[in-house]
């Protein structure tokens, strides 16, 4: 399970790192003068209050959105600016927090996109659907089965995804960004939204994708137990300011931390 | 009495008595309905990949015809002016990425549609500049399409088709059918579903918009040459072509602006329907009921079927 593109990294270093990183929409500070990392193999939490930046900080590391001021460094080369396309090509995966899906097609369509840069068959042979096309089409259907198998949605893959419950639509979502084999996997509050049943299903596909796949996975989630539960490191932001970073214990007795969720009297 | 006599029976009494006209009048009616479609498919090919409703459809009719048209007057061998004239189309194709999609890249739809005014104007202007604005006839037999007519005695006359129109239909039902495949199997035609369904998670599993939008509009302005070859042959290749292009509006209304089957079947309805009626019920109100037709059924489609035949239906969960 590699991706395309770029020297390799050791379970442990550093895989992606964030210097100094600010961005501002006119007057309104989003993230300003944020650092942190993210280790190869791990699962990274990015947690705060709501406007603290968070998807800010995921839409700047997936080539979205563009730094005023600050680097990035994914395995081993830093830029200021990154387009999401070569942050795909890089190995980079992402969803969303509303569910961005490709409502009219089916579900397994859906994960299909997620192979798009793994195809390289010409035009002309997948106009005629012969030689070379077909014989990438089914390779790469067979992956997408191992995944849909994984994420036990076999059932519902003829059906297109804006008919499915919420819950089954981030499970095609997460297997969308799957499909694509990514290195880093960037979740944007994969359980918002969940009954505890659907939390508990999800919680146990990112574990299972990080163990069994080895990805590395950076998530935003807004349910602590969640968070302390799944992740091996954890940054909080605030008003777009990092205020701590550490494991989950060390946060969890973070002053800084504790005034932020339940503010302070000033 | 009389008058509802000639409006409710007449025209069925004469459809019986005179087979021949009839099939005669479905047949002229289908193929005007097969251009028709080619209009609309490539307003449907730019609206389902871009969510643009491209006003210009029309005129790259016009241009494509006036290209190859232009290039064989100005003494290249036909086949190599088609090539030089897929090229052009290819040129268009990316100069309009580059110079009006992209800097207008999250406008609101309304100002992609206006930008696609622009590009209207600009054509006709550039057209007229570079090949003049007089009519010119189009180029069929050094294409080696066919002429002539194919005479058929049956239903008790006579039935005569054109065989330009009868290669039309061919060449057209092949392109439809080519196109229906790649839209739905292949990788291209997967990721140009994406793009019309979520430019951000499309860009997130890595699809350029830039190049989809190349390919896309590319295919319209292969669709517009073909239609401007097919329109060409059967009059002259002018500007005016542009008004005929208008039709592909209630088309679109009856087939969906998202579905290409849709097209088709739209355009063989405005096709066959205006015909049979301007043949049977014209003469009662003094005909010249062509120009209004297609519109008025397409106002009856809006009321009873807004989405059109094939559209999308409008999911939305609550």
């Amino acid at each position: 399970m590699r991706a395309t593109g770029g020297p390799d990294v050791a379970v442990g270093d550093e895989l992606l790192s964030v210097e100094n990183v600010s961005l501002s929409f006119g007057g309104v500070k989003a993230v300003s003068d944020v650092s942190f990392d993210i280790r190869k193999g791990e699962i990274r939490a990015i947690i705060g209050p709501n406007g603290a930046g968070k998807t800010s900080m995921l839409n700047i590391i997936n080539g979205f959105y563009h730094p005023q001021k600050g680097c990035i460094t994914f395995k081993g080369q830093t830029r200021a600016r990154m387009r999401p396309h070569d942050a795909a090509y890089g190995g980079i995966a992402r969803t969303f927090q509303n569910v961005a899906l490709f409502r009219g097609m089916t579900a397994l369509d859906n994960i299909m996109a997620g192979r798009t840069l793994k195809m390289h068959s010409n035009f002309f042979w997948q106009l005629l659907r012969y030689g070379p096309a077909i014989r990438e089409e089914v390779e790469h259907r067979h992956r997408v089965e191992e995944i849909i198998d994984f994420l036990k949605i076999q059932e519902i893959r003829r059906v297109p995804v804006g008919r499915l419950p919420y819950g089954l639509q981030k499970r095609v979502e997460l297997g969308r960004a799957l499909a694509m084999e990514p290195e880093l996997l960037l979740l944007d509050e994969p359980m918002a939204g969940m009954n505890l049943e659907e939390k508990e299903d999800m919680s146990r596909f990112v574990l299972d994708v990080n163990d069994h796949y080895g990805t590395t996975i950076a998530l935003i989630e807004h349910d602590m137990g969640v968070v302390m539960d799944l992740s091996d490191r954890v940054v909080v932001l605030d008003h777009g300011i990092k205020i701590a970073d550490g494991t989950p214990d060390e946060v969890k007795r973070n002053q800084a931390v504790i005034d932020a969720y339940l503010g302070v009297a000033h | 009495m009389d008058i509802l006599y000639k409006i409710f029976l007449d025209p069925f009494v004469q459809m019986g008595t005179a087979p021949d006209l009839l099939v005669q009048t479905l047949w002229e009616g289908m193929v005007g309905g097969v251009l028709y479609a080619l209009i609309a498919l490539g307003f449907v090919l730019i609206f389902k990949a871009s969510g643009v409703f491209n006003f210009a459809q029309g005129i790259m009719v016009v241009f494509a015809a006036l290209t190859l048209v232009g290039l064989y007057n100005a003494g290249i061998p036909p086949f190599l002016a088609l090539g030089l004239t897929i090229a052009v189309m290819f040129g268009l194709a990316f100069a309009v990425e580059r110079v009006v999609l992209r800097p207008l890249i999250n406008q609101s739809d309304i100002i992609l549609f206006m930008a696609t005014f622009g590009l209207t104007y600009f054509l006709i202007g550039f057209g007229q500049f570079v090949f003049g604005g007089d009519p010119k006839v189009m180029i069929t037999e050094q294409l080696y399409l066919p002429k002539g007519t194919v005479t058929y005695k049956a239903f008790g006359g006579i039935v005569s088709l054109q065989k330009l129109d009868i290669a039309a239909a061919v060449i057209a039902s092949v392109m439809v059918a080519g196109l229906a495949v790649f839209f739905s199997k292949t990788r291209i035609g997967r990721a140009l579903r994406a793009v019309a369904d979520s430019h951000e998670a499309a860009l997130s599993v890595g699809i350029s918009l830039e190049q989809i939008w190349v390919i896309v509009w590319f295919a319209a302005g292969l669709v517009a040459l073909v239609t401007g070859i097919m329109w060409g042959a059967r009059s002259d290749v002018s500007f005016a072509l542009d008004v005929i292009a208008l039709k592909a509006l209630p088309v679109l209304i009856l087939g969906g602006l998202t579905s290409i089957p849709g097209a088709i079947v739209g355009g063989l309805i405005i096709g066959v329907g205006e015909k049979l009626w301007e043949f049977y019920w014209g003469p009662l109100i003094g005909g010249g009921t062509d120009s209004w037709f297609a519109f008025v059924l397409a106002l009856v489609f809006l009321l009873f079927r807004p989405q059109g035949l094939f559209g999308e239906r409008i999911i939305e969960r609550v």
